[in-house]
């Protein structure tokens, strides 16, 4: 997804002379092939990111349009208020980078793990908040990033991960849901780079005879109700994948959704419960502790499916 | 215009109290003075805090409105204009009065600060309000813009100034020396941070709460363009902004010593104003010493 995201910022600088990219002091081997193809768009504001968040603010107010760009939490959490006040609250053209959405840093420890971030930035007003699940959806949301007015927030994987979808995504507009595979007994909606592990699961649930559909939404806020609302309507239970604490994210906005209109479906939130990982490991093991890789993702709905057809 | 007290305006009761009907804003002695009649004014009414830095801060706002911004009170948003962000955004009252009585918006609307509806907030709020750059409220943040704007200007090759007000109390925060470190390094000689150097934070004395002094030297050891002037004096603080605009290379920073509460003597150096408001006998006394003291 970096690398995707790279691709596509750099496509679009070539056209948006008021682009610019700041960094605080990371992503050497990421952001190079910006830095040396736009030096004069590329800032490194070093280890310092309630001002890079300030200047950048500052900056849109010249009429630039600033991405702000970190790893884990230091683009978020630890220049909240200044998202909040100087960017969100101003409207100002900021558009806030994170590498490293969950536990893309996982052996690094819980300093690194970006988990609440996606609830925390939600409650925010004027935010448009993103979270594309593979290469292709990272490459379609920045373009779309860029035409949406004032403050965004991106929150990207790693690098490397597999395309999930097999062609790019043409005219992609916010806050559309994108339907990976159909199934006629329930559907799982996912949110961000745990896309991956949420289709390996509807293949494994597939074997089983549980016929799953996967929902991504690379669009947390604005949401995409409309498909909400129809899935809730087609299945009595549905499944929310996310690699972030089920307090606030993908979980709590269908929660949300489902129960403003009253519909008679169950919704089962996949995530981190309310705790802090202690454990340490690579990504996919903390996944697997959490129990939200595919085999987790698939036992758990299958568990639920079958208990509830015994009812 | 609605009667507000004695069968006069808001207006016409300041102007009155000063003893001319339509005061000369472009001396910065007398707008300093008005922003003083208005700051107790507005607190009185509202019973909104922050008298103490209202007083504190008058003549750096005045010098800047009436002397230094090159602004277009009828063209709030004219491109070329000079930017000024109030970092310590408490002494709002301070800079809603100089737009006022320098002609962004009707005086009379300053009766309305804090009030319910209104468009004039405690903590100065750009939404609405002709004038304002940035809103600001929370501590620190005010340089870190201001540096974004400067540096801006500076890739468009425009010629415009940036102004960033700060409290001395305000530089407890990291993010002013975060600041302080990013404008050095892009050399913004184009940008001027005033620190009205009361000595007082909310609670307590700064250098009773966290060291700040030596202050000239911090500011220096991070390479800017440092000067010390009594912040009450007008005629210094232009000549200090007139030194600042001809720095060609280092951002500049000019500690202007003052007094909290300056001009009302019960209020001078007393912590207790930076919360309370002037009301009953307190008011009276603080409006027949000011009337005293008319420039």
């Amino acid at each position: 997804m970096r690398d995707a995201f790279v691709r596509a910022l750099m496509s679009e600088a070539e056209r948006r002379p008021e682009l610019m990219l700041i960094t605080g002091d990371l992503g050497f081997g990421v952001l190079r092939p910006f830095w040396e193809r736009f030096p004069e768009k590329f800032i490194n504001a070093g280890i310092a990111e309630q001002s890079m968040a300030g200047v950048a603010a500052g900056l849109a107010m010249t009429g630039r349009k600033v991405i702000i760009y970190s790893i884990g939490n230091f683009p978020t959490l630890r220049c909240l208020e200044q998202i909040r006040n100087d960017c969100a609250y101003p409207e100002a053209e900021v558009k806030v980078v994170c590498v490293g959405g969950g536990f893309v840093y996982g052996p690094l420890g819980m300093s690194h793990h970006a988990t609440e971030d996606m609830g925390i930035l939600r409650t925010l007003p004027g935010i448009t908040l993103f979270t594309p699940g593979d290469p292709a959806e990272t490459e379609a949301v920045v373009p779309e990033m860029l035409r949406c007015h004032g403050t965004c927030y991106l929150r990207l994987g790693r690098g490397g991960e597999p395309l999930v979808h097999g062609a790019p995504l043409r005219d992609w507009h916010v806050p559309s849901a994108l339907t990976l595979r159909t199934g006629r007994d329930t559907a799982i909606l996912s949110a961000g780079g745990i896309l991956t592990q949420t289709r390996e699961a509807a293949e494994i649930l597939a074997e089983k005879g549980v016929g799953a559909e996967v929902v991504s939404f690379p669009c947390l806020k604005p949401l995409d109700r409309g498909r909400i609302l129809e899935l809730a309507r087609r299945f009595p239970r549905l499944y929310t994948v996310e690699e972030h604490t089920v307090i606030g994210g993908l979980g709590s906005a269908v929660c949300e959704v489902v129960a403003e209109e009253g519909l008679p479906c169950r919704v089962i939130r996949l995530g981190i419960p309310d705790v802090y990982a202690r454990e340490v490991g690579t990504q996919q093991y903390l996944r697997g502790v959490f129990g939200f890789d595919a085999a987790g993702i698939a036992g758990r709905v299958e568990k639920e499916e079958r208990e509830a057809g015994r009812r | 215009m609605e009667e507000y007290r004695d069968g006069k305006s808001y207006t016409q009761l300041i102007h009155e109290s000063l003893g001319e009907e339509y005061p000369d804003t472009g001396d910065p002695r007398v707008l300093a003075w008005l922003i003083r009649r208005h700051g107790v004014e507005m607190t009185h009414i509202s019973r909104g805090s922050h008298i103490g830095s209202i007083l504190s801060v008058a003549e750096i706002i005045a010098v800047l409105y009436a002397c230094e911004l090159r602004t277009r009170p009828g063209d709030p948003a004219w491109p070329e204009r000079d930017r000024l962000i109030l970092s310590k955004g408490h002494a709002g009252a301070a800079v809603y009065a100089a737009l006022a009585e320098r002609g962004f918006f009707p005086v009379e609307e300053l009766r309305q600060h804090y009030g319910n509806g209104s468009r004039l907030s405690g903590h100065v709020s750009h939404h609405g309000v002709p004038g304002i750059e940035v809103s600001t409220g929370s501590l620190g943040h005010g340089l870190s813009i201001g540096t974004g704007m400067a540096y801006g200007a500076r890739l468009s090759g425009e010629a415009w100034r940036t102004y960033v007000v700060l409290g001395d109390g305000e530089c407890d925060e990291g993010m002013v020396w975060e600041a302080a470190l990013q404008a050095r390094q892009w050399e913004l000689a184009s940008l001027t941070a005033i620190i009205d150097h009361n000595g007082m934070q909310s609670l307590d004395e700064c250098e009773r709460t966290l060291k700040l002094e030596p202050l000239h030297e911090k500011w220096a050891s991070f390479g800017w363009h440092v000067q010390r002037v009594n912040g009450h004096d007008t005629e210094a603080l232009k000549r200090a902004l007139g030194s600042a605009r001809a720095e060609k290379r280092l951002p500049s920073v000019i500690i202007a010593d003052t007094v909290k509460g300056r001009g009302i003597s019960f209020m001078e150096n007393n912590i207790l104003w930076h919360y309370r408001t002037p009301q009953g006998e307190e008011y009276e006394a603080a409006c027949r010493e000011l009337e005293a003291n008319r420039p």
